[in-house]
């Protein structure tokens, strides 16, 4: 190990350690200020040493340093924009808005590294991270976008039950079933991943759908946890051991916290998801 | 098996340990903020999606690193904002020596 990786990877051990300790003030309204500061703390920290790694290795091309500060500017700018001005009664919907957009970019890391590898056949420890990466991720993002349109309206907030949506989710969990197995397999190159993408989009909508707007905070609680597994699976792909341990910290965290928030709602996270139940209107 | 898969799997393990412990008995009022304090974490996505542009190459590499960075940094700086927006609101409260409402 080089003197750089040594400290990146000391860095990226403070980082995760202010995340576990910032979660943990978060307990505690007194201390939950601090706890959000010291998280951003970490994250600034983590976020620089990935940039200089970036540099570091100097093979990246100017065109995708480029893209990269393109794409940095337009997503802080649209991030710190919507939560200026956001009022806070619509606060839910934007942290749902937030969910649905970090769960894409978890699948799209790993869209990225299976297309750089051009579907060659992996090895298991690669590609059941992969495909797990890529559904998780893609199923919170769409099934976020759907939780924050309930609950500002643009989606009807009532629970919407289609005949047989029973049946389409069973198929559309069949199709990635599927099409994980051929994604592990090394069949048919790149078309598996895309089926496994866009099922897993269509999963998140079925998913969403039947469930009330007054159930909306406990899903995207449990959506959140969802994101937290796929950043954890992107991790995995990369081989990038902060983002395993955040994201297995949040996807853990955030399934306790979905538990709590349905307990004090007096529902249970499995009544929540079989839907059909719940008012029209978002408890926002 | 490869060594450094089964660190990674380690870590991965610990730390979904930590995670399950790392909350107790958050009052209610504090739920909402500690939900959206959980998305601004897992926004560290964006050092992954700024370590993919090593290899990013063609028109296609480029778009989908765009994206994933647009979308990460989304989640990182609208995320840590907009929970520090829901806390400010606890300060007065705060002040007044009651802690939870």
């Amino acid at each position: 190990m080089s003197a750089f990786d040594t400290v990146i990877r000391l860095v990226y051990l403070a980082a995760a350690t202010c995340f576990v300790l910032g979660l943990h003030l978060m307990n505690s309204p007194v201390t939950a200020r601090r706890g959000n500061l010291l998280s951003a703390g970490g994250m600034t920290a983590g976020i620089v040493a990935a940039l200089a790694v970036l540099f570091h290795a100097g093979t990246a091309r100017p065109a995708a340093l480029l893209v990269v500060a393109a794409g940095a500017v337009a997503g802080a700018g649209a991030g710190l924009v919507g939560a200026r001005r956001v009022k806070m009664t619509a606060m839910p919907q934007l942290v749902s808005l937030f969910n649905a957009v970090g769960g894409g970019a978890a699948a799209l890391v790993g869209v990225h590294d299976f297309l750089r590898l051009g579907g060659a056949p992996m090895d298991v420890r690669n590609s059941v991270p992969l495909a797990l990466d890529t559904v998780i991720g893609a199923v919170t993002f769409s099934g976020s976008l759907v939780a924050s349109g309930k609950l500002q309206g643009v989606v009807p907030g009532r629970p919407i039950v289609f005949p047989g949506s029973r049946w389409t989710s069973l198929a559309l969990a069949t199709a990635m079933g599927v099409a994980a197995v051929m994604l592990a397999a090394g069949v048919g190159g790149t078309a598996p991943l895309a089926v496994l993408a866009l099922a897993a989009l269509a999963f998140g909508v079925a998913m969403v759908l039947p469930i009330g707007g007054a159930d909306m905070p406990v899903v995207i609680s449990l959506l959140n946890a969802f994101t937290g597994t796929a950043v954890a699976m992107a991790g995995f792909v990369i081989g990038n051991t902060l983002l395993i341990i955040a994201g297995a910290l949040v996807g853990a965290s955030g399934a306790i916290l979905t538990r709590l928030m349905a307990a004090a709602m007096n529902r249970s996270i499995g009544n929540v998801i079989a839907g059909g139940f719940g008012t029209a209107d978002g408890a926002a | 098996m490869n060594p450094e898969f089964v660190s990674d799997l380690t870590v991965f393990v610990l730390s979904l340990l930590a995670g399950f412990e790392v909350i107790s008995k958050v009052p209610t009022t504090l739920h909402t903020p500690l939900m959206s304090a959980a998305n601004s974490v897992h926004g560290i996505v964006l050092a992954g999606a700024v370590l993919i542009a090593v290899t990013a190459d063609g028109p296609l590499g480029y778009a989908i690193a765009f994206v994933a960075v647009a979308f990460a940094a989304m989640n990182v700086f609208g995320g840590y904002v907009v929970t520090d927006r829901m806390l400010e609101m606890f300060r007065p409260r705060r002040d007044s020596g009651e802690t939870t409402r």
